[in-house]
């Protein structure tokens, strides 16, 4: 946005080159200016500078995080990083249009070539694992580390924020970021599952076919599904991320949280941990795909992810509110 | 200290003490800032400047004492108190990736006391007092030094508020920004803002604070009004004359005890004859005393105690961090 400074007004300040854009703080125009002492009475604005007796409820600071987080180049690399895994995986069959091995690959990979629309599900399967928990790793590692990394953490806790709000206003925009990150992988499959496959109604694991508008609302409750698969994991990022003023540190801890976690839920030894393990469900929504819907699955990961948000939020409340910020 | 006394402070505090594991950053200081007033809080590096400044914001919680800012016990009123105050802490912090105004109106965002409504404005007029308005614009992470500085002002000033604490606010400023610095400072405290600035930069402190505190390894060596301090510094008087022996003999005779001269003279060219005097001796009268004794008087004055010579008396004059 350099565009904005005109270099014509250089001369006009004593101070030249890299500079000219500042001006002499509030040099002279202080008198007139709206914020000082003798002016402030006749200012138009002036009586909206009065405090407010009563805080407001805050939204617009929940609306800055978002944007500020959806307006990070970082953010949309990792958006385009994850569209492009459906891409890759409709490209790849495509080409290979001898059609893959029976049982080989991910489920439903022998679909794709039948229906497009089966390119989104293959795409969120290979996702779960690493890419997905990479990026949440990223964004909820990065809550609070990243504030105070940047040092922007003491100036917003003295704006005043107040610490739980900030914590409560980061969750609920990494929770954003989670719903997008599925979204993208579902819609950027589905768009590309059009263009190079045919695309019609779908057929169930139940053996039902259901129309495409309707698969359409199945593939939204699988979004839903995953989306709320890793809100466990984004408040275990946002709570290491208040252990420490390093945020890439944070963001690596929370995958490798996530990598040991599916470790443990894969060794047959530890069946009485698994139903505890917040990853234990993350691939179990085929169940979605019946006709009718067997909610059992949603549900038990449903209660458990919020137990997990409940218990960590609580930990990262407890760190946070009373950690000194010396960042 | 009464309970009338405490209403008129803007920052009061009774045995504040600050502590990272074993070193004492902070120990057991007794700050009183009184409302209005712009109080220079001194000292060198490492001497708990700053960590006092985070105790007083409520960033970190202090190991002992008390604290009450605009007569708020801290930390239990903070959410109340925090909004009636302006901030700048060890420089500023923003997002790089936004620009300047993007970054002031996120920080304004954040508190819930202040209108949405007049955001833009605000922002706007404080970008326009600190000089920034022509680079509003510009992401922060093409900020200067000195700009990044500036916004750091600039979000202190987003709404009018009753105290404002500057934590080195000219720290890589130009010469034009620490003069519209001072300025500022005036401004504010027309407006009956109390300013809270810390620096070691003395020039500046002794132009713009009506007050003074002065820290030495986490302890409070002095606070108190600048004439007050100052007066606890040492005047001295300073004769030019090329008669300095009778001027010394003049000076024992009114019971002063000249200092050890750097040259003698040789009844001709001007030497300079020194002494510490003290308020009950009218600098007049050492002037009549001389010329009544017949010494060639050619230059006369009483050197105040600058603040500099106080705080080198203060603080020591040694280089090195003590802690
Ligand atoms: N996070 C920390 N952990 C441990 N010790 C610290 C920490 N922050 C500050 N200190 C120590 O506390 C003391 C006071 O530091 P502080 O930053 O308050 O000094 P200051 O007066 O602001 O100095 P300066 O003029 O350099 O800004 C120093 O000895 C410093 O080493
Ligand atoms: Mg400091």
């Amino acid at each position: 946005m350099s565009s904005e400074i005109a270099p014509e007004s250089a001369p006009e300040h004593p101070n030249a080159g890299d500079t000219a854009a500042v001006q002499p703080l509030a040099a002279g125009a202080s008198a007139e200016h709206p914020l000082s002492a003798g002016a402030s009475t006749e200012h138009p604005l002036d009586g909206a500078y009065v405090a407010l007796a009563r805080p407001r409820a805050g939204w617009a600071f929940l609306g800055s995080e978002i944007a500020v987080l959806f307006r990070r180049r970082r953010t949309w690399v990792m958006l385009i990083a994850l569209a492009a895994i459906p891409v890759l995986i409709a490209v790849a069959v495509r080409i290979s249009s001898a059609g893959s091995t029976p049982g080989r690959g991910p489920a439903f990979l022998g679909q794709i070539t039948n229906n497009g629309l089966f390119v989104g599900l293959v795409a969120l399967i290979i996702c779960i694992p690493l890419f997905l928990p990479l990026t949440i790793g990223v964004v909820a590692g990065d809550t609070i580390a990243g504030e105070a990394s940047s040092s922007t953490l003491r100036y917003l806790l003295v704006a005043p924020v107040g610490r739980a709000r900030l914590l409560l206003v980061k969750f609920v925009a990494a929770a954003a970021f989670c719903v997008a990150a599925t979204l993208v992988i579902i819609v950027a499959g589905a768009l590309i599952g059009a263009a190079l496959f045919p695309i019609g109604s779908v057929t169930l694991l139940s053996g039902d076919t259901v129309s495409l508008g309707e698969a359409g609302v199945r593939a939204l409750l699988i979004a839903a599904y995953v989306t709320l698969s890793l809100l466990g994991l984004t408040a275990i990022g946002m709570f290491i991320s208040t252990l420490t003023d390093i945020p890439v540190g944070a963001m690596a801890a929370t995958v490798v949280v996530s990598i040991i976690s599916q470790v443990l839920d894969s060794l047959p030894q530890l069946d009485w941990l698994h139903p505890w393990l917040f990853t234990h469900y993350w691939l179990d929504f085929a169940d979605l795909l019946r006709q009718p819907i067997d909610w059992s699955s949603f549900g038990s990961n449903a209660l458990l992810q919020l137990a997990y948000v409940a218990v960590f939020g609580a930990l990262a409340f407890g760190r946070f509110s009373t950690k000194d910020i010396l960042s | 200290m009464t309970a009338g006394a405490g209403a008129e402070l803007a920052i009061e505090t009774h045995g504040l003490t600050k502590t990272f594991g074993k070193q004492t950053a902070v120990n057991g200081i007794d700050l009183a800032v009184p409302r209005g007033s712009v109080f220079g809080f001194l000292g060198p590096n490492g001497s708990g400047k700053t960590t006092t400044i985070r105790v007083l914001l409520g960033l970190a919680s202090a190991t002992s004492g008390e604290v009450s800012v605009l007569g708020q016990p801290l930390p239990g009123r903070l959410a109340s108190v925090l909004p009636r105050v302006g901030a700048l802490i060890e420089g500023p912090g923003f997002y790089p990736f936004l620009s300047g105004q993007a970054n002031l109106r996120r920080l304004d965002s954040a508190d819930r006391y202040v209108s949405s409504s007049t955001r833009h404005a605000r922002v706007d007029a404080a970008l326009e007092r600190v000089g920034l308005s022509h680079a509003a614009g510009k992401k922060v992470k093409a900020y200067s030094l000195g700009m990044k500085q500036r916004l750091g002002i600039a979000n202190a000033l987003l709404t009018p508020r009753d105290l404002i604490v500057l934590d080195e606010p000219t720290n890589g400023l130009d010469p034009q920004g620490t003069r519209e610095v001072r300025n500022l400072v005036r401004s504010l405290t027309a407006e009956g803002t109390t300013v809270f600035v810390s620096s070691h930069l003395l020039a500046e402190i002794e132009q713009i604070c009506t007050h003074a505190a002065v820290m030495r390894a986490g302890n409070l060596v002095a606070q108190g009004s600048l004439d007050d301090l100052r007066r606890a510094g040492q005047a001295r008087v300073r004769v030019l004359t090329p008669d300095d022996l009778a001027a010394e003999q003049v000076l024992r005779r009114l019971g002063l005890v000249p200092e050890h001269p750097d040259a003698r003279g040789d009844g001709h060219a001007d030497v300079t004859v020194s002494a510490p005097i003290t308020d009950d001796l009218a600098p007049d009268t050492v002037v009549s005393a001389l010329v009544a004794a017949g010494v060639r008087v050619r230059g006369f004055e009483v050197e105040r105690a600058t603040l500099e010579d106080l705080f080198v008396a203060l603080t020591g004059e040694g280089f090195d961090v003590v802690q």
